[in-house]
């Protein structure tokens, strides 16, 4: 029953959904919508179990005085301070339990948990985002090392795109005359971008979607069961 | 008599140049939530201005032009509901108020869809028949997948080297197909993790993974009778935030410095930071992600890659089963299919024949 249960809801749902994308006609489209507001209510409960697995991760590193174990209290001071803040006086419009604070917004500018959101946590996860240009650059530079033919080829190609995309390009190859624009660098780069690009990232595209066609299949009929834990 | 007859037909012509017509009518094969409306006005009109009028709701102005002749789609409306529109058109030096009416109908079928239906069918017609072919006995050839023929390799590294296998199943949801498909090899290699007694740590960014990705490496480690070997407290949430999740998880690979990293599922402007930071620590890695515009990053700075469809197939790959490696023949008659589908696309194009273009462009729409 364990395992014959998940399937049998697995297959009955997984039918309806699918017949709900070609039948416009109730009850299907109104079924969809409750079991996307079920999906919504379990997440709403799973984030409990979030919140206890994380809080008991690091109390278990700091307790035991594990490795780093310092990060994992600043992990757990952070979580705390933001929980109190927002329950205590609430997030832009909505009200915390003691209201809003209008002595602290006086001397901050606005409530402590947007305070923190605003001057912490964003200016942290931009940080953390603007690493993604320096990790371009390396990437590239390994990317673009001649080692073969295909190492050649993306080097040239990528050599194009770089100068088509900037104003190098423009004023390189801008002198040349009306039927010799094709190889005017932006235009090259268009070019580029528009069909050998387009054309191979549509093949993934269209493999993926047959990946996924076949995928859920598996699971609709119970042939794919390692998800649920046991292999078939 | 020559005279009467072109004042007659002058007569006709201006009164079908004045004609005024203004319609409401169900959209044909939807969910009835749309009707459409149709006008066609003398050409000296100066304005047209179109309102939905229904009950008590105050007068809602849908259409504001110039065109003589025009047509609107008034969506996201009640099904099984009447509707009453109203047209005013501004001449030059008079308006006309012109009304109609319309009941919103829900239809048993997506005629637009009709191409979708029957290549998903033909599709999975193929795929039944090469599984119950497989049921039968039947052997057929798969393609060596690097990807997923290095996991002994990766997981051997880890096992020599006492160090543990990082695996992260993607920064989605469990609504989204890729994390089920990483979840399903997460079971394959928390199996030979189990097996070699390696370390597997899973951080999870959503907490329905982390129960879904807890019970698949229990439940792994159950099948190969090492369930003392395994650590729960591996399997944790770190945070909603995509960039927490990063440097939560950039943290455990300079810290911990995993043999081995599984980047399994679906993943967005992250996936070159988590890479790059694995392989700066030296890791041997794998990823697999359906996302076009991360594959280039992955394939950068990754060991092995599977692309796209790769990752779907995965599990039957490493399940060995002969049933589900049956499914993957009818992945290959769909990529048969969308190839001869292209040919015959292309050459009727260039025909001039666009009737297959539009069944299809009608089937995606």
């Amino acid at each position: 029953m364990k395992s014959t249960a998940p399937l049998f809801f697995a297959f009955i749902v997984g039918v309806i959904v699918l017949l709900s994308e070609f039948i416009p006609h109730s009850p299907f489209n109104q079924i969809v919508s409750t079991l996307e507001g079920w999906f919504m209510i379990i997440s709403g409960f799973a984030i409990l179990l979030g919140q206890i697995s994380l809080i008991r991760m690091n109390t278990h590193k700091i307790v035991h005085k594990l490795d780093n174990w310092q990060y994992h209290l600043a992990g757990l001071i952070s979580f705390g301070l933001m929980l109190t803040l927002g329950l205590l006086w609430g997030m832009q419009e909505t009200p915390g339990i003691l209201g809003d604070a209008p002595g602290i917004q006086a001397w901050l500018g606005q409530k402590p948990f947007d305070y923190l959101f605003d001057n912490a946590y964003l200016p942290l996860s931009a940080t953390l985002f603007s690493l993604l240009a320096f990790f371009i650059a390396s990437a590239a530079y390994r990317a673009f090392i001649i080692r073969g033919l295909e190492s050649n080829l993306l080097m040239i190609t990528a050599i194009i795109v770089i100068i088509g995309r900037t104003s190098i390009g423009t004023m390189l190859t801008g002198w040349l005359p009306e039927n010799l624009q094709f190889w005017h660098f932006p235009n090259l780069a268009d070019f580029i971008m528009e069909f050998p690009n387009t054309a191979a990232q549509r093949a993934i595209l269209i493999s993926a979607g047959l990946g996924i066609v076949g995928s859920s299949l598996r699971i609709i009929l119970g042939i794919e069961r390692s998800y649920l834990g046991g292999d078939k | 008599m020559r005279k009467t007859l072109l004042c007659l037909l002058f007569s006709i012509l201006i009164s079908l140049l004045m004609a005024n017509t203004f319609s409401a009518e169900d959209s044909p094969w939807d969910d009835g939530k749309s009707i459409d409306l149709n006008w066609e006005l003398s050409p000296m009109v100066k304005k047209v201005e179109i309102c939905r009028q229904n009950g008590d709701e105050p007068v809602r102005i849908l259409v504001t032009c110039t065109d003589a002749t025009g047509s609107f789609r008034d969506n996201e409306l009640q099904p099984n509901n009447e509707y009453h529109y109203q047209l005013k058109a501004y001449f030059e030096d008079d308006d006309l108020t012109l009304r109609a009416s319309a009941q919103t109908r829900e239809q048993w079928f997506y005629m637009g869809k009709l191409g979708f239906l029957i290549l998903l069918l033909l599709l999975c017609a193929a795929i039944i028949y090469y599984i119950q072919a497989a049921r039968h006995g039947k052997e057929f050839f798969i393609r060596r997948i690097a990807g997923l023929d290095s996991m002994e390799e990766a997981i051997g590294r880890a096992t020599e080297k006492g160090k543990p296998i990082l695996y992260v199943p993607g920064i989605s949801d469990l609504d989204d197909i890729q994390t089920i498909a990483s979840l399903t090899i997460l079971s394959h290699l928390a199996e030979r993790a189990a097996e070699y007694d390696t370390e597997i740590i899973v951080p999870c960014r959503f907490s329905m993974v982390l129960s879904a990705a807890k019970e698949v490496v229990r439940e792994a480690y159950i099948k190969v009778g090492r369930l003392d070997a395994y650590k729960p407290d591996n399997i944790f949430y770190l945070t909603d935030d995509q960039f927490g999740f990063v440097a939560g998880i950039d943290g455990i690979m300079l810290r911990r410095k995993p043999a081995a990293n599984f980047f399994m599922g679906s993943f967005y402007a992250e996936s070159l930071i988590l890479a790059e930071t694995g392989f700066a620590t030296g890791a041997i890695q794998t990823a697999g992600t359906a996302q076009a515009h991360q594959l280039p990053f992955f394939v950068v700075t990754c060991d092995y890659t599977l692309i796209g469809e790769e990752l779907f197939a995965a599990s039957a790959y490493l399940s060995k089963d002969p049933q589900q490696l049956g499914s993957l023949k009818g992945h290959d008659f769909g990529k048969l299919l969308i190839i001869l589908l292209i040919i015959v696309g292309v050459i009727l194009e260039i025909m001039g024949i666009s009737n297959l273009k539009e069944f299809i462009v009608g089937a995606i729409s």
